[in-house]
């Protein structure tokens, strides 16, 4: 893999996750195609091959619409993130999606200060570069820890 | 007689099921009481789908209350459910999730026991070169896995730990087993799972799904898009225990609510609207109109319609501030791709991200947290009323005080 497509992916997902810890919402569907699919799977049902996830997005618009209820409709305590993105592996891909598979860290923050490890596993994605910038045409986020805090609001 | 008080102290309010103790939900005592009266008293507790162990030998772990158990399909095919705890020396004897064997052999001293829970064989049992070994009198016919009472109904398994539960149907009522078998009219495949930790006492968990009064004040995603108003066509069931409940509603997309908007609440948002509606296109499926099912079987079992989300919940106490919840999400084996989807984009609404369920994650802990420092009082429970019976309405708080009703029974208290 070129150190070229290495540094677009690895920066695609430092701008993604940014925006998240940012609270940067209104940005997060932009980071993707239309369609797309964003889905968050514990790593229980995707290793099965059981399709229910967390979160299944399969447009910018579901992703738009996840970001309004968060705004406007779902009551949860404040809290924000903090993602550290990891080992980033590139495999070749075809039709110009290449795919990509990242350890991440997510470290929620409460509102009064306590942080813990929220979730942690694998971002598998594929990109397109079929644009002037490259996007998400798929992101699954397979979590390990399958026993969820409280509840998930935030996207990862 | 004190065998028959299980209030550890706590002294229920004159007002009766309109007051809960907070108490109980935070006294050690009473938790250690809920596990002997409740969780292994006569009650049927949830422990699996038969969809889960298809194949003879297939067993999962699970819990009754903080007891573990195993639930393991025979190699005869019938279904039995044991407790996961070696006769020996009391280690788990099954330490993987799931798996399938046709033996069960505790990993510490090899003791073997079959799918009944029947000891087999004891490792060394006539010791080594003559040495050693069990002595004479030991019987291994004393010494299996306890294994308990097991009732399937409609794809659901259940077990006992007392001979005094009634039989399942018995149990159930007619119009809560009526309302099961709406939901499971056919072979079922599951389709996912969710795990979630819940910082609250695990009735806090099972009040809320009986508490239909909260689902459109709490959860404002449904009601901003109309599909749950407390105006809607629906109502609640409560069986003759107080123990088990039915809140349903049915669809009404295009209803104006006087009441709502007359109130001006919160969750009346006039203007919003989905970006892409395809997260409620379904199908009525069942052929009745009902989009909402939401039914508890006591003490501690969640059976969930929305829309085309299916799903059965599982409450597991964790000490008296912790609970873990269980989502097992299903459809039907003849499901084309079309409806595969359909369940997919809506299990959106439910689970711990669900548009209509991530509150409930946070809600109880906030009750938790707020009845500390609260010894001697209680909460209050009069919405439709003091007592406990079905009613045409789901405005009320009719089956949490049924639910209670059926714990104080259980408990003595």
């Amino acid at each position: 893999m070129d150190v070229a497509t290495q540094f677009a992916v690895e920066n695609l997902l430092a701008r993604y996750v940014h925006a998240l810890d940012d609270d940067r919402l209104e940005e997060w569907p932009g980071f993707f195609t239309d369609p797309c699919v964003y889905k968050i799977v514990s790593a229980e049902n995707y290793g099965r091959g059981l399709p229910i996830g967390v979160i299944y997005a399969d447009s910018q618009g579901m992703l738009r619409d996840r970001v309004s209820a968060l705004r406007e409709a779902n009551v949860f305590e404040p809290h924000r993130y903090r993602h550290l993105v990891t080992s980033t592996l590139i495999a070749a891909g075809d039709g110009g999606l290449a795919t990509a598979r990242s350890n991440y860290q997510v470290v929620r923050i409460m509102q009064d200060g306590r942080a813990s490890l929220f979730s942690t596993g694998l971002y598998i994605d594929r990109i397109s570069f079929a644009g002037p910038a490259p996007l998400f045409a798929e992101k699954l986020v397979v979590f390990d820890n399958g026993l969820i805090d409280t509840l998930l609001a935030i996207p990862l | 007689m004190a065998a028959a008080d299980g209030s550890h102290g706590v002294v229920w309010p004159g007002e009766g099921l309109a007051r809960v103790p907070y108490d109980l939900y935070t006294d050690p005592s009473i938790y250690a009481g809920e596990q002997a009266r409740i969780f292994r008293g006569p009650v049927w507790n949830f422990l699996c789908l038969a969809a889960e162990i298809p194949v003879p030998g297939d067993y999962k772990t699970t819990f009754i209350g903080d007891t573990p158990v195993i639930v393991v399909r025979d190699l005869d095919g019938a279904i039995n459910a044991l407790e996961n705890r070696c006769a020996h020396r009391g280690a788990l004897v099954c330490y993987k999730a799931r798996g399938n064997a046709r033996m069960l052999t505790c990993a510490y001293h090899s003791w073997v026991y079959d799918l009944k829970g029947g000891l087999r064989s004891v490792a060394f049992e006539r010791g080594i070169n003559g040495q050693g070994g069990m002595p004479d009198s030991f019987a291994k016919s004393a010494h299996g896995l306890k294994r308990l009472r097991v009732a399937e109904y409609a794809g659901l398994v259940f077990a006992s730990f007392s001979d005094a539960a009634p039989a399942i149907d018995a149990y159930l009522g007619p119009e809560i087993a009526a309302r099961v078998e709406r939901v499971l009219p056919r072979p079922i495949k599951v389709t996912g799972y969710n795990r979630q930790l819940l910082a609250n006492n695990w009735k806090l968990y099972v009040e809320n799904n009986k508490d239909s009064y909260h689902a459109s004040l709490l959860h404002t995603f449904f009601t901003t898009f109309r599909l749950n108003r407390l105006s809607q066509k629906g109502g609640i069931i409560v069986d003759a225990s107080g123990g088990h409940h039915v809140s349903y509603s049915i669809m009404a997309s295009e209803q104006t609510d006087r009441a709502y908007e007359d109130a001006a609440i919160r969750s009346a948002k006039q203007d919003y609207r989905l970006a892409d509606a395809s997260l409620v296109a379904g199908r009525d499926e069942f052929g009745d109109g009902i989009s909402l099912q939401i039914l508890s079987i006591f003490p501690a079992f969640v059976m969930q319609q929305v829309q085309n989300s299916l799903a059965v919940r599982q409450i597991l106490p964790k000490g008296t501030g912790q609970t873990e919840l269980i989502w097992t999400y299903y459809g039907f084996a003849d499901d084309d791709a079309a409806m595969d989807m359909i369940r997919l984009k809506q299990s959106n609404l439910v689970g711990p991200a669900g548009y209509v369920s991530l509150e409930d994650g946070a809600i109880g802990g906030f009750v938790q947290r707020a009845i500390a420092g609260a010894t001697g009082q209680a909460s209050v429970l009069e919405m439709g009323g003091r007592g406990v019976e079905s009613q045409a309405t789901r405005a009320t708080e009719t089956s949490v005080r049924g639910f209670w009703r059926a714990y104080r029974q259980a408990m003595g208290i």
